[in-house]
């Protein structure tokens, strides 16, 4: 579903290096769980963003394995060190194989 | 609407065994856990699992796991058709052995984190979340 | 012995052994961190003590599910105001414009969800928000309008409403709109469907109580478009005005319909003084 994919962001501006920052992450994605039926009782395909990552500077922050069992609009939430200026790269992994990402640039001060 | 006694007694019994069985665990719960462990012995504490006690809408569950030096935390519902529902892995940077989603529970059941520690040890923790079914469809 | 069918339906809407009966809550809300909205306040006059006090639905929620509005980042709706300011932005019709062309940015919305539905001189009736996008696509834009309760509707409301978030809801009463505000009071005290139930049996005589599992709340609509954790996205108010009246086991109203209309501006005159609160999050 590459059309209406949304990503959304917190991420800090700026932060002192070596400091830890609160990262909030929204997307808008159905994610189809593979378990429904449509009004003609057939099972409407899975499709699901299956892994969420964020890197910083290349270095892994957090990397996520997901399954259907994440909601509609997949939402996370986790801490992250800031070493020194970089770029944090926020990417979520498509079934269907696109790929969304979303850069977030942190300076420091 | 009429009850006999007969029928009464069968309603009350019926309700006992949901209320004690919401789900049946099912084997696959038991494999994922294995899968991410590798078959080692799993520690109860050293995790914390935070979610709430009664969920207004099974749809969108927020819940946050949490273990200090962690290197991977699992989240299972073990009464969703599938059990698993997310493997945090924890990089270099990550500022903490921390994290929050929003999860899908099917009814009523037991949530499940299960964290590699720093030392290469399993822990778990576990969590009951009762599902309520609305009233109003909307 | 012979109970009436309401008495035993009442009885059953309104009882849930075991559950502690949970009255609105006195939790704040604060938005962000700064914006502190007004979720309880005096009734206006117009409601001559049917309420002692006019609550959010904000407040009958569980702390988890408010928690999602206290935090912008939390708020799913907002995914979706950002796709309302992309369609502000997007050019549409024969007469090549979007919405900026006229209005520039949206913030020079500010207000509008506050005061609607309002009368609109030209068109000689009462507007909603919904009414005045589509006769701006349609008559502007030379554009397509947008179904009532879609999912561009929705986004668009939400960009709208943002705009006014935290102003009050000052609906006008008196003057042009009188008579549809009338029409609108009626449906709102009018027993519909085989339960035959007014919306003031479930959101004026029993906000607070619950039915089934649900806590009841005023339904106001000081929070809409809202995004619902029970179908991840965000609803309409004529969406869920239709979801209530079908849940009373009735045909419904069309969203858009001259009697949807009446009742959405009755019903937001029930909640002058509260915050706006577009896009909330309720389960």
């Amino acid at each position: 579903m590459a059309s209406g994919v949304r990503p959304r962001v917190k991420a800090p501006r700026s932060a002192e290096a070596g400091e830890v920052v609160t990262i909030k992450t929204l997307i808008s994605h159905k994610m189809e769980s593979g378990q429904r039926k449509d009004s003609d009782g057939n099972t409407i395909p899975r499709s699901i963003i299956h892994r969420f990552t964020c890197e910083f500077n290349g270095t892994s922050i957090i990397d996520v394995k997901m399954f259907p069992a994440i909601s509609t609009n997949p939402y996370f939430e986790f801490d992250a060190k800031i070493p020194e200026a970089g770029d944090m790269v926020f990417t979520w992994y498509d079934d269907d194989g696109d790929v969304y990402t979303t850069t977030k640039t942190v300076k420091v001060a | 609407m009429e009850f006999s006694r007969r029928d009464t007694l069968a309603l009350g019994l019926g309700a006992a065994a949901m209320t004690v069985l919401p789900f049946r665990v099912n084997a696959a719960s038991e494999d994922a856990i294995a899968d991410f462990t590798g078959g080692a012995d799993v520690a109860e504490g050293g995790v914390t699992l935070t979610a709430p006690e009664i969920a207004e809408n099974g749809n969108t569950v927020p819940i946050s796991v949490s273990a200090e030096g962690a290197s991977a935390i699992m989240v299972l519902a073990m009464g969703n058709p599938t059990p698993d529902v997310a493997i945090f892995n924890f990089g270099e940077l990550a500022g903490s052995s921390s994290a929050s989603t929003r999860i899908r529970l099917a009814g009523t059941q037991e949530v499940v984190a299960v964290a590699k520690l720093a030392d290469g040890s399993f822990a778990r923790a576990s969590s009951e979340v009762k599902v309520t079914i609305g009233g109003c469809g909307g | 012995m012979k109970i009436s069918a309401m008495t035993a339906i009442a009885a059953v809407l309104f009882s849930v052994p075991g559950l502690v009966s949970a009255d609105a809550d006195d939790d704040q809300l604060v938005i962000n961190g700064e914006i502190e909205m007004t979720t309880k306040t005096e009734p206006p006059a117009h409601l001559d003590g049917a309420l002692p006090e006019i609550i959010s639905g904000w407040h009958f929620r569980a702390d988890e599910t408010q928690a999602l509005q206290m935090d912008d980042f939390d708020n799913s709706g907002m995914i979706f105001v950002d796709e309302g300011r992309a369609q502000w932005n997007e050019v549409a019709g024969s007469e090549g414009k979007s919405c900026a062309s006229c209005h520039e940015d949206p913030s020079s919305m500010e207000g509008v969800r506050a005061t609607y539905p309002k009368w609109d001189e030209d068109a000689g009736e009462v507007q909603t928000v919904a009414m005045q996008i589509n006769d701006c696509r349609e008559n502007n834009m030379g554009a397509e309008p947008y179904g009532y309760t879609s999912t561009e509707m929705a986004n668009m409301e939400a960009l709208i409403a943002l705009q006014s978030r935290g102003m009050p809801v000052d609906v006008a009463i008196d003057g042009p709109v009188r008579e549809t505000w009338e029409e609108g009071k009626e449906i709102y005290y009018t027993r519909f469907g085989q339960l035959e139930l007014s919306c003031a049996n479930c959101h004026e005589q029993n906000y607070g109580n619950r039915i089934r599992s649900d806590h009841l709340s005023q339904g106001q609509i000081n929070g809409f478009p809202v995004y619902r954790m029970k179908n991840a996205k965000l609803n309409t108010v004529h969406a869920r005005f239709k979801g209530c009246v079908r849940d009373t086991r009735a045909e419904t109203f069309k969203p858009g319909s001259d009697e949807f209309v009446a009742l959405e501006l009755y019903v937001a005159s029930r909640g002058n003084g509260l915050s706006v609160e577009g896009p909330s999050v309720r389960n």
